[in-house]
Formats: structure tokens, C-alpha cells, sequence
């Protein structure tokens, strides 16, 4: 099977006034279309810069990722712009909703940025997948932790995303409510058949990943394969 | 504490003052200029008038008899109005002849250039000073000639100003000097000539505390019976300082305006960033702080704040006092000194630290209410629209405004008035943004593109800055531009001849031996008679048979002396000219001797003065007295260029009388004009010309100097307007931060992000300015209807001028704050401002 992401000599370095600081120093590694994988490591080992690389968020000090066939180091903010809208779904810790807009519209931000039309059908079929279609016009305000976490992630599916990044995406929720986000998660992982990478420093969750990549200073520590259910 | 949780955000607190540093700026400059100038005017008293005393006649021959027992050195000034010619380029022009003797002034100077001439000018020789702008106007140099009557005088010095001459005097008739001793030479003194007689007296015996005033004031009617006019120093100061303490008065509006929207900018920082502090004051509280300790570190943090920008306005308001002397320049007729006032000073810090305080007050008080959960929950409104206390700073806030537009105005009719416009303002525009919002929800265009929307959503989001956007936008848009319609206004009132076939040139002081010469050498030059109009001065001496002298006797007759103490000019004919109809009663002829002589005069002026149709009026035309009736009243409109006369006798009554007359003509060009004054002064050296073009010119030159005064105060209120704009902009930044970054993660264009932000910005500006284009409107109609008594035609170009500016203005300083945001990468934002 072909790679979705290759990371290669990847290295990122922040400069703290006179002082350099290396939060992540020549990492490789790459993903198999359709892969579950996770980043682990304590807090501060580098794992949520990690995965901003991967997806374009930021950019390396050296090293390249390849995203999709697409070397993200040679683009710039607009072109990786485009690239996150076409191939990429986010989902994140604290749910990240526009206030402004309702569950509806929510959903349908990352396909109207892309100008398509006629998109309301498919995103309230979203809705109903992650089982919130009643709750469509409702602002994020008048929803639970929990269920603005299910419209996010409808919305990181709404592009049809190849691969879907998700960062600590149960970290705000409680024990019930992050099950059944997990499941959600690898439903919808599974049914569309996207790539999943996940960060989290929950090792239960990791390990129904098929791989896990652990974390510490800012360089891979051990990286390997799971025998999880969840991988069959 | 308070120090502490400062320091992350001392940047945005100093943002939140910042507004308070250009209002207390304009107000401390204003108020050292004002306290500068009220000591200078004090200091320089008597160098304002030049001698211990001044008197005034129409008379030659006037006496006071309390300063004949006095000892004093004496000077006499001759003044009246006359045609002058300049032999070099050949041109004439109408100016106030001066003829002075004596060694006035005795305190300060004739200032002139060379500053020798004042003295030199009077070493007997025919030397003369010539007014600066007309020096400039006319190409004169010193040692030019200048023709004064049948004398011609070498121009000894330009003269730049001196004691008792106004700036805006000089511009209408500006001053020619030449010794006393020529005046006679002239030959333009003559029997019913309208010469002005000046004594100035230096008293050498009195005390320097001698009470003038009071002298004057008990014989005063002596000295009005006589038709003396009285200066002293004192009355001089109190004039000059009634003069500039109009201006004054308007200069501290327009500081107190910046200073009132300076306030909008504090109260908006603050509310912002108390709900960006909710959740510290809530996890203090959760460690066990009161309310109470909470509502104090951020009063602490505010005051501080608070007078640090009241500081460094007080120190930018006085660098900018020094160059208000020059902005005021022509205005003023003392040396304005450059010195700390430290009241001035003081005082705008205690105000800036109070206004800080006062209006950070409403956001704060809420910091009391917040509740410890949030700081678990996250989220909650911490509204305290029931809070007792919120309409307690409410209220001190109206006291405020009230008692400072008082201490401003010394008026408190005028302070209400004018807090509750501000009060309307504010209301009008935070309605027009409230329905605004309510109908962008109601009436939601779902079809429209999504950039479309999501910048219309914007308009609503939680912690939208739409009200306080609009608000202080609105505020400075509508203050912007009623200055503009003002100034258009007062402006539009004096352009009156541009009418192509309206008179221009008026020819007056002509006898009657004189009229038909000169009306054939207009003539000649192909010139219209439009009118031709015989004058006789004369002076009402009984109404229903009371005098002047009863009214000054009796109290409780209610009629005005002015009437009795003016000088008419009457005309008369049995027809009514365009620039009149009769309202009352009819046009009365005088078919024979006997017949009673029906006058007319006009409406205003007979209503002001109790006189109605039939009421008797006995004139006194030059000695002999003439019984008189009111026939008529009429309506007169003063701006047309007319001989226009408040008084009109009919035809067959007053043709014996000694008269002159006025020409009024209308010549093609400049040129044809200069040649014809020429020609007449060089053929009649008694009458006068006066080219309206070139008053209109003067007119235009003094409005243009008010005009920047009112544009350089205009802009403390734009300055603080664009500071509110930029700092409400900027506290925006942290809101839409998340938005654009999130909508950058998912995707979104530079493009796509920039165009949501420059609608929102575009609604936000377009909105503002219109509201404030809106109050504008009503506020000038306002202004012309109850000030100015003249219509208002709004000029549609400074409204499209004021609005494509402000919303730019707004977009731009939008965009440009938030490209900070599109340049970095959403990662370092997400980390940074979420997270």
C-alpha cells in the first residue's frame, strides 16, 4: 500500500530569545493509507508540533513531510491551505467550533471554503451519523462538551478527508462521553476508510491504534506496531 | 496583586488609555493657552489700549468734563473711510484714514516694519503707514507714494498692528496713518463728512489704582446725552477676554468632545478586557477572594493606568499649547507668553485619572459578581444589568458630563442641553447597532456565499464590538462632519456675488453735484446703473412723543435707546425694490405739502422696538424736525447686495435735505473695475468705492483662517475618534483571531479570510458613518435653524467625502491588524491564543 504521510530528517527549533530550542530533532517515519496511528509521550515531548507538521499547520526548520505525495516544505500558506481543505480533517481537544455558526453550518464550513454547492444534505447526513441531526440549528453554546465534540468531528469528515488528525480529541470529555467519542471516531475512520493520527497521552486509546510512535524529548523513543482489536 | 496580573497585559492596558492621552492632551492644551492668555491679557492691559482712557465722538467739538480737571498728555486721532490711490500701479482702494497727533500710543507700540516707521512717520513730513495687506495686495513698497486726497504721502512702514485694531477690523477697512497736521490738506474733511474723533489720554497724577469704571459709570448718562463713547482699560481687557473666551468656550467643547470620546474608548478596553479577566478574577475567588478584592485589583491596575495616561497627555498638551499662539495668531491681539500653567496641568491629570476610573467603573462592577464556577465551568455570563450599583455609575457619569460641560460653559441650561444631545447621540447610535444586529439575524441571507455570511454572522458573535464600533465611530463621524456643514454654511452665506448679473460695485459718499458726473463716467465705461440712491442721515428724536432723554429718566418705560442713539441712513421713494415686500399696513405717497408723512421701517426692527402702524415717530433731520407716521412695515433680505435701509420716507419729503448718494454698478472684470475706481478717485477724491469682490475676497480670507482653526481643534476629536477606532480594531483582534485561525486550519484562504474580514470591517465602517452622517444632518439643521437662522442645504460632497474616508479608514485599519494573524503559521496562533 502506498504512503499518505512520509516524514523524513524532520527537525523544528524555536528560538527563545538568544537561546535555541530544539523541540523535535530528525524524525522519520511514514504512514500506510488507511492506518490508525498514534504519537504518545508526556507533555512537552514534542508530539502536538509533531502533528501541526504533519499537517501542515507549521512549518519544519529542516526535513520534509510529504503529504499525500505533496511535499508540504515547498509550499506556502495558502498552498498548504488548500491542501488541508482537499485531503486533511482536524479534530481537536476543545472542539474548536465557530460560535457564530450553527451545528449545520458548521459542519459545512470546510466544503463551502472549498465553494462547493448543494452541500446541506450531505452535512446533515453527517449530523445524523454522529446522531445529532435534531440538533442542527443549535449554536455551539447550547451544546454539551460531548456533543460539540460529535459536530467537530462530522466536520472533520465533511471534506471527505484522506487523512484526519485528531489531538487529544477526548482529552475536555468525561470517561462515558470519551468512549463513545473513541467509537465514533473509529466508525467513521473505518467507514470511509481515512488514515487516523491521533495524539494523546492515553495509552488505552493508543493502544487500539495500529501503531504507536512514543515521544520523548523530542525524539522517537520506540516506535511499533499494536495488536489491537480495533486494527482487525 | 494588582501590579502582577498586570504585567502579561501591560501592553493592552496602555492601548485601553491611550484615548485618555490625546483628550487630556487637548485639554490641557487648551486650558495653558486659555490661562496664558487671560494673564497675558491682564500683564498687557494697558498696551490693549494704548493710554489710560479713551473717548470717542462723531463730534469734534465733545467734552467730558471730569478729565479737564485733570493733569495728562493728550492724542488725537481723525478716522473715517475714504478712497486712497496708489500713484505706482495706479490703483484706488477704500480704507480707514487715520490721522493721528500726539505721541499715542503711550503704552506699547505702532508696530510696523521697519520698526523705526512709528516713530520716523511722524517727523512732520508728508509719511505715511500703510496696512500690511494692503502693502502686499497692491505691490506697495516703503518709499512707494500713496495718495490721500489732494496729498500724496511717502509710505514710511508697513503697518503690522496697533493698540485698538483688530485683526478682522483691518481686513474690511484696513488702517492708513498720516500725521494730523496734513489731515486739513486732504480735502477730504468737509462739512457732513463721517469723521470719528479719538482722544487718548496718559493721566499723569492719578493713582494706579484709580477706578475708571466707576467714574464712567456715574456719568454715564452725561456721556451717552452727549454721544460720547467711553474706553478704559479695564472695559478693553473685559472685551478682549469676552472675545477670546467665545472661542474659548468652543475650543473647550472640542476638547471635552475628544475627551468624551476618549471616555467611550476607555469604557469599551476595559469591558473587553475585564471578560478576557473573568476567569482569573474567578479562580481568585475560587482561592477564597472577596468580590470586593477582586473589583480592587483591577481598580488598582485601571487608576494606575489611568494616570500614567493622564500624565503623558498632561506632558503632550503642553507641547502642543506652543503652537496654538500660532494658530490663533491673527486672532489675537496680545502676545500670548509660553509658560507651564500648572492648573491647567493639575487639572487635567485629576480629570484623566477620574475619567479613567469613572468610566471603567460599569465593566468593573461586574467583576464582583463573577462567579468561582466559571473558572470550573468555563463559561458564564456575568451580566449585571441588575445591579443596583451599575445604574449608580450610570448616573455619576451623567453628573459628570453635565458638571464638566458646566464648568466649560458656566452655563447649566447649556450643559443639559448639551449632555442630553450627547446622550441622544450615543442613544441614536447604539439603537441603530442593536437593530442592525437583530435584523442581520432576523433577515439572514442563507443564500448569499459563505464569506458573506460568515462576515454578517460576525456582526453578532459573542463579544462582538458592533455597539462600541459604531458607537465612538458614529460619535466622531457625526461630529466630523457637522464642523464641515457649519463651515459650508457660514461660507455659502457670504457667497452671494457669484450671480453673474449681481452688482459688485459700489460708489458712495457722492454729492449730489457729483452724481451725474459720475454716473456718465460709468458710463463711459460701459458700466449699468443699477441704482442710484439718495441718503440722508438724520437721528430719531421722540416715538408717541418720548424722548431719549425721559427714557433715560424714567425706568419703567420699556423701549430701547439704541434707536435714539443711532445715526439713520434713510432714503426715499414710493416703490419697493427686489430685496423688499411690505408685511404690514402700505407704501404711503405725499402728494402735497400738507400731507402726513407716512414712513416705513423694517419688520424686525419695529417689533424689537414696540412700534407699531400709526405710532408717531419725530425725526430730527439734521436740525430740522420732521413728524412722522408708521405706514408700513416691510421684510428685508440683508444678504442681497442692495442699498437696503431700515428706514424708507416717501418721495417729496426729504429731497431738500443735505444728502449723498450711492451708486451701485457691476463691472465685467477686475480690471475694468480697478480702471473705473481710478477715475473716480482721480475726478472726485471725496468718494469712495467699495468693490464687493474684493470684501468678498477678505471674507473668504478670514472664513478660510476660522476654517483652520475649526479643522485644527476638529482634530483632536479625529484624532481620538481614529485612536478609539484603532484600539476598539485592535481589542477585535483577539476575538476574530480564533475564527480566522480555525478557518485557516480547515483550509481557508488568505483570500477567503481577508475578504470575511474586510465585509465585517465594511459593515461595521458603512454603518458608523452613515449613522454619523445621519446625526450630523440633524445636528446642523439644528444648529442653522435655532443659531444660525438660515436654511441648511446639506452638501452632498463632504458627506460622500466623510463616508468613503471613515469606511476606509475602518477597513484599512482592520486589514491591516489583521495580517499580523495571516502571516503566521496557525499552529504558533492556535498554541498561543486557544490553547
Amino acid at each position: 500500500m502506498d504512503h499518505i504521510l512520509e516524514v523524513s530528517q524532520l527537525t523544528k527549533t524555536y528560538n527563545s530569545g538568544a537561546r535555541a530550542l530544539t523541540v523535535l530533532s530528525d524524525i522519520n517515519f511514514s504512514i500506510k493509507a488507511g492506518d490508525k496511528f498514534s504519537i504518545v509521550g508526556s507533555s512537552g515531548s514534542g508530539k502536538t508540533t509533531l502533528l501541526g507538521l504533519c499537517a501542515g499547520l507549521d512549518r519544519a526548520s529542516s526535513g520534509n513531510v510529504l503529504l499525500n505525495g505533496v511535499s508540504l516544505s515547498k509550499l506556502n500558506e495558502d498552498e498548504r491551505a488548500a491542501v488541508r481543505n482537499q485531503h486533511v480533517g482536524f479534530v481537536f481537544q476543545n472542539f474548536q467550533l465557530l460560535p457564530t455558526l450553527t451545528a449545520l453550518e458548521n459542519v459545512m464550513v470546510p466544503m463551502e471554503l472549498r465553494g462547493e454547492k448543494g452541500i446541506q444534505k450531505y452535512a446533515m447526513e453527517l449530523l445524523d451519523r454522529v446522531g445529532l441531526a435534531k440538533r442542527h440549528d443549535h449554536y455551539p453554546t447550547q451544546l454539551s462538551g460531548g456533543e460539540q465534540q460529535r459536530i467537530s468531528i462530522a466536520r472533520a469528515f465533511s471534506n471527505r478527508p484522506k487523512i484526519l488528525f485528531a489531538d487529544e480529541p477526548t482529552g475536555n470529555l468525561d470517561e462515558e462521553t470519551s468512549q463513545k467519542i473513541e467509537d465514533l471516531i473509529f466508525q467513521l475512520n473505518k467507514e470511509e476508510g481515512t488514515t487516523l493520527v491521533m495524539v494523546t497521552h492515553d495509552m488505552e486509546l493508543a493502544a487500539k491504534t495500529d501503531r504507536i510512535v512514543r515521544l520523548k524529548g523530542g525524539v522517537i523513543l520506540d516506535d511499533s506496531l499494536t495488536n489491537s482489536p480495533a486494527t482487525e | 496583586m494588582a501590579w502582577r496580573d498586570a504585567r502579561k497585559s501591560k501592553a493592552r492596558l496602555f492601548l485601553f488609555i491611550s484615548s485618555i492621552v490625546i483628550g487630556i492632551a487637548a485639554l490641557v492644551a487648551i486650558n495653558s493657552f486659555s490661562d496664558n492668555l487671560k494673564n497675558d491679557i491682564n500683564n498687557q492691559a494697558k498696551e490693549l489700549l494704548g493710554a489710560d482712557l479713551e473717548l470717542g465722538s462723531n463730534d469734534s467739538t465733545f467734552n467730558y468734563a471730569f478729565v479737564d480737571t485733570l493733569d495728562y498728555e493728550i492724542s488725537y486721532e481723525n478716522s473715517f473711510a475714504s478712497m486712497v490711490y496708489f500713484p505706482k500701479t495706479q490703483e484706488s482702494r477704500l480704507v480707514d484714514v487715520r490721522a493721528l497727533a500726539g505721541e499715542f500710543p503711550y503704552y506699547g507700540t505702532i508696530e510696523t516694519e521697519p520698526i523705526e516707521a512709528e516713530s520716523t512717520f511722524r517727523d512732520g513730513q508728508a509719511k505715511a503707514l500703510v496696512d500690511q495687506s494692503v502693502m502686499i495686495q497692491y505691490g506697495i513698497e516703503l518709499g512707494d507714494s500713496i495718495k490721500v486726497g489732494q496729498v500724496t504721502f511717502k509710505v514710511e512702514g508697513s503697518l503690522i498692528s496697533s493698540p485698538s485694531q483688530s485683526f478682522a477690523a483691518t481686513l474690511v477697512a484696513p488702517a492708513v496713518y498720516i500725521p494730523m497736521k496734513y489731515l486739513n490738506e486732504t480735502g477730504l474733511v468737509q462739512r457732513g463728512s463721517r469723521v470719528y474723533y479719538r482722544r487718548f489720554y496718559k493721566f499723569n497724577d492719578l493713582p494706579e489704582d484709580f477706578d475708571f469704571e466707576a467714574q464712567v459709570e456715574a456719568d454715564e448718562d452725561t456721556l451717552r446725552l452727549s454721544e460720547i463713547r467711553v474706553e478704559t482699560i479695564e472695559e478693553r481687557k473685559e472685551e478682549t477676554g469676552e472675545t477670546f473666551q467665545n472661542l474659548a468656550n468652543f475650543l473647550n467643547l472640542v476638547a471635552f468632545v475628544a475627551l468624551l470620546l476618549g471616555c467611550v474608548g476607555v469604557a469599551s478596553a476595559v469591558h473587553i478586557y475585564m471578560k478576557e479577566k473573568v476567569k482569573t478574577v474567578a479562580i481568585l475567588r475560587c482561592m477564597g477572594a472577596k468580590g470586593r478584592d477582586a473589583f480592587q485589583v483591577f481598580l488598582i491596575q485601571i487608576a494606575v493606568v489611568g494616570l500614567i495616561g493622564s500624565i503623558l497627555g498632561a506632558f503632550a498638551g503642553t507641547l502642543i499649547q506652543s503652537v496654538l499662539p500660532k494658530v490663533f495668531a491673527d486672532f489675537l491681539l496680545v502676545e500670548v507668553t509660553l509658560s507651564l500653567s500648572w492648573p491647567s496641568i493639575i487639572g487635567g491629570i485629576v480629570t484623566g485619572l477620574f475619567i479613567s476610573v469613572l468610566f471603567a467603573l460599569s465593566p468593573l462592577i461586574a467583576v464582583r459578581k463573577a462567579s468561582p464556577l466559571i473558572s470550573i465551568r468555563g463559561v458564564e455570563s456575568t451580566s449585571n444589568t441588575r445591579d443596583p450599583l451599575r445604574w449608580l455609575v450610570y448616573a455619576g457619569i451623567a453628573v459628570f458630563i453635565i458638571g464638566f460641560a458646566f464648568v466649560q460653559m458656566k452655563d447649566l441650561q447649556d450643559s443639559i442641553v448639551f449632555t442630553f444631545a450627547i446622550l441622544v447621540a450615543f442613544g441614536f447610535l447604539g439603537l441603530v447597532a442593536k437593530f442592525f444586529m437583530w435584523l442581520v439575524k432576523k433577515l439572514f441571507p442563507s443564500s448569499w456565499s459563505y464569506v458573506w455570511r460568515q462576515s454578517l454572522a460576525n456582526l453578532y458573535r459573542p463579544n462582538n464590538q458592533t455597539l462600541v464600533l459604531i458607537a465612538s465611530i458614529g460619535l466622531g463621524t457625526a461630529l466630523i462632519t457637522t464642523l464641515y456643514f457649519i463651515q459650508g454654511m457660514l461660507i455659502s452665506q457670504v457667497e452671494i456675488t457669484t450671480d453673474e448679473n449681481r452688482p459688485n460695485m459700489m460708489v458712495f459718499d457722492m454729492q449730489t453735484y457729483q452724481k451725474d458726473g459720475i454716473a456718465e463716467l460709468a458710463k463711459s465705461y460701459d458700466l449699468p446703473v443699477l441704482q442710484e440712491v439718495p441718503i440722508v442721515t438724520m437721528r430719531l428724536k421722540s416715538v408717541n412723543d418720548t424722548t431719549y432723554e425721559q427714557i433715560l429718566a424714567d425706568t419703567t418705560i420699556e423701549r430701547r435707546g439704541g434707536i435714539f442713539r443711532r445715526e439713520w441712513r434713510v432714503t426715499y421713494r414710493d416703490t419697493l425694490i427686489e430685496s423688499e415686500k411690505v408685511v404690514q399696513g402700505e407704501l404711503r405717497k405725499v402728494n402735497t405739502p400738507n400731507d402726513s408723512i407716512f414712513v416705513s421701517l423694517e419688520e424686525d426692527y419695529a417689533t424689537r422696538n414696540n412700534i407699531a402702524l400709526g405710532d408717531k415717530l419725530v425725526w430730527d433731520v439734521q436740525g430740522v424736525p420732521i413728524t412722522t407716521y408708521l405706514g408700513s412695515t416691510r421684510e428685508i433680505d440683508w444678504e442681497r447686495v442692495q442699498t437696503n435701509f431700515l428706514a424708507l420716507f416717501p418721495s417729496n419729503t426729504l429731497e431738500p435735505a443735505p444728502q449723498f448718494h450711492v451708486l451701485i454698478t457691476r463691472v465685467p472684470s477686475t480690471e475694468v473695475g480697478a480702471l473705473f475706481q481710478r477715475d473716480v478717485v482721480k475726478q472726485y477724491p471725496s468718494v469712495s468705492v467699495i468693490d464687493i469682490g474684493l470684501i468678498l475676497n477678505t471674507v473668504d480670507d478670514i472664513l478660510d483662517k476660522i476654517a483652520f482653526v475649526i479643522r485644527f481643534m476638529a482634530l483632536f476629536s479625529i484624532l481620538t475618534g481614529l485612536l478609539v477606532l484603532v484600539s476598539s480594531v485592535i481589542l477585535s483582534k483577539f476575538q476574530r483571531i480564533k475564527e480566522s485561525v480555525l478557518l485557516r486550519t480547515m483550509g481557508g484562504s488568505k483570500k477567503q479570510i481577508l475578504t470575511i474580514n474586510s465585509l465585517e470591517y465594511f459593515f461595521l465602517g458603512s454603518l458608523a458613518s452613515l449613522s454619523g452622517i445621519l446625526l450630523a444632518l440633524a445636528g446642523s439643521w439644528g444648529l442653522a435653524f435655532y443659531s444660525f437662522d438660515s436654511t441648511f442645504i446639506p452638501n452632498p460632497l463632504p458627506m460622500v467625502v466623510v463616508f468613503v474616508s471613515i469606511t476606509s479608514l475602518t477597513v484599512v485599519i482592520g486589514l491591516l491588524n489583521s495580517r499580523g494573524i495571516l502571516s503566521k503559521p496557525p499552529l504558533e496562533v492556535l498554541r498561543n491564543e486557544i490553547q
